[in-house]
């Protein structure tokens, strides 16, 4: 990756509604130059989606999350392939990750309420022929996401005038 | 009844003819006004990488609170050590050859009181950090300003070197990246600048703090020029690569001769720099690159955004290529730096540095760090534009 291609990923993951014009003047490209990267780079899939991070308690919002773990047993030829596309149709089903230690996967899954992820976790996913056990943990707080922290903190003033 | 004491009296002489700070002026303006933004802040404005502070707690917790080494942790000399020899091709003894200071300020006291007898000279290049005339003053050496120009980028010449040397001339204070304007020298320009030094036979002080925040190609240590490894004193420091300005670390590295020299000072005034900071440079050198690589490209991203807006604005600036300070020149506007500086505190609350604090040779400009966050730096061009469009 060139030095200007890493400039324009790291505006956008800091912020994605950074415009092109001003990813233009931090990086000393034109403005054609960095839409035509951008779209090289969205068509390429290294940019996925542009999405918001939004702190659900505080919208005040029911959402309940639960990181699932999961122990399998996997079919000859299969893989985990097969398994992991069953997991991650599921709209509750934010996120799948493979694992290595003592579990195999761990899914990050949300739902109104504990009682709803709770029968989602027994019904849906426990019952699949390859999930031998499943541990559910439900989210109590979340402080950081996405590299983000979610509350508040207090800034840390430098004097206005320094040598 | 006791005679009463004119404290005035007792103090030195040189006291009353170092001039203080004209930095200091603008935080007393400043600290007086509401809302205001700071491009006037000579520091990062990123917190030190929590790896690094967590570090220092963890020695709390273990106990380790006592003294160093007068020269300083010997792991923190050889993560040095090994530094100057993997980045630049440049070898020092880390136990002779190496001197861990509280601050490249303290080094820089310490290099020139080391090397300098009463009446010697010491060039110093201007525009320049604020400490280097008065540091060389209090060493009871005379300060001789060269000064650099706008049309060499603010390269110091060797042309302009040689015409400020004389027989009493012991030593040249160099910095490049430079603070204020922002400069670099490559390497052609350094040579020039070492034949010089060779002919003359004199020492060079090179403040290299900045090393790390240099953009478009890498940085040239002047020791790692042919022949000026035992001629140069090389100062460097965690401060603005690292964001650890309070944490007070930095080095020196000369021959041994002028080490020891320079410890002997050290040992007797400052003893040795604080050891919680020390781990923590430590810690920096072992594990602190991914991070510091990440604050530079973000340094170089509003570097482009501040020259851009100020040359949009009709502020000429030429491009800095190290540091996180721009430069522009204000003359076109017809008011000198102090007017231009003051009156845009005034009128819109943007604190800058009038660039002839920095010496003769930054009359007419005006010192931009962009050390602060893009919201600030774009505010602050706003402000900045509707100023210079009022006037």
């Amino acid at each position: 990756m060139d030095d200007k291609t890493r400039h324009i990923l790291e505006c956008l993951e800091e912020d994605a509604r950074t415009s092109h014009e001003k990813i233009a003047a931090m990086t000393g490209l034109t403005v054609d130059g960095v839409s035509k990267r951008v779209k090289e780079l969205e068509d390429a899939g290294v940019i996925r989606k542009y999405k918001t991070v939004i702190d659900w308690d505080m919208a005040g919002d029911e959402y309940v999350y639960a990181v699932i773990e999961l122990k399998v047993t996997l079919e000859r030829k299969l893989g985990y392939q097969d398994l992991v596309e069953r997991l991650y149709k599921f709209p509750e089903v934010r996120s799948v990750r493979l694992l290595s230690g003592q579990y195999d996967l761990s899914l990050t899954v949300s739902g109104k309420s504990m009682k709803e992820v709770a029968f989602f976790v027994a019904e849906k996913i426990s019952t699949l022929e390859q999930v031998q056990h499943t541990t559910t943990h439900f989210v109590l707080k979340t402080y950081k996401e996405d590299g983000v922290i979610l509350y508040e903190q207090d800034h840390v003033t430098r004097l206005l005038v320094t040598p | 009844m006791r005679k009463a004491c004119n404290s005035s009296e007792f103090v030195a002489d040189v006291m009353k003819k170092v001039p203080p700070s004209g930095i200091r002026r603008y935080f007393d303006l400043a600290s007086e006004i509401d809302d205001v933004i700071s491009l006037g802040v000579g520091e990062p404005d990123y917190v030190t990488p929590w790896h690094i502070r967590e570090a220092c707690i963890h020695s709390l917790e273990c106990g380790e609170t006592s003294y160093t080494s007068n020269y300083g942790l010997i792991e923190l000399r050889e993560e040095i050590s090994n530094l100057f020899s993997t980045k630049y091709g440049v070898d020092y003894n880390p136990a002779s050859e190496i001197l861990v200071t509280s601050g490249v300020s303290e080094a820089l006291d310490v290099a020139i009181r080391a090397i300098t007898n009463p009446g010697d000279e010491i060039i110093v290049v201007q525009p320049s950090y604020v400490a280097y005339v008065p540091s060389v003053m209090f060493a009871g050496g005379v300060p001789v300003i060269v000064s650099t120009k706008l049309e060499n980028n603010f390269k110091l010449t060797a042309e302009e070197l040689e015409s400020a040397i004389t027989d009493k001339t012991k030593a040249v204070i160099i910095n490049y990246p430079n603070n204020p304007t922002g400069a670099t020298m490559g390497r052609e320009d350094f040579e020039a600048i070492a034949d010089v030094v060779c002919e003359h036979d004199i020492m060079v002080i090179s403040d290299e703090v900045y090393d790390c925040l240099t953009y478009n190609g890498g940085h040239t240590c002047f020791s790692s020029l042919e022949g000026m490894r035992d001629r140069t004193i090389l100062l460097n420091g965690f401060s603005k690569a690292y964001a650890m300005t309070g944490f007070r670390m930095a080095y020196a590295m000369a021959n041994p001769k002028i080490i020891s020299a320079m410890m002997l000072i050290h040992q007797y005034s400052m003893l040795c720099a604080p050891i919680t900071a020390q781990i923590g440079a430590i810690e920096a050198l072992k594990n602190g690159t991914n991070e510091m690589e990440k604050m530079v490209r973000d340094y170089d991203r509003r570097r482009h955004l501040i020259i851009s807006g100020l040359n949009k604005i009709g502020l000429d600036c030429f491009e800095p290529k190290g540091a996180f300070y721009a430069f522009p020149s204000i003359k076109n506007t017809g008011l000198t730096s102090d007017q231009f500086a003051e009156r845009l505190l005034n009128e819109q609350k943007v604190v800058t540095i009038p660039g002839n604090v920095f010496g003769e040779a930054g009359t007419g400009f005006l010192r931009c760090s962009y050390a602060t966050s893009r919201e600030e730096i774009e505010k602050a061009l706003e402000r900045i534009g509707a100023f210079v469009d009022s006037l």
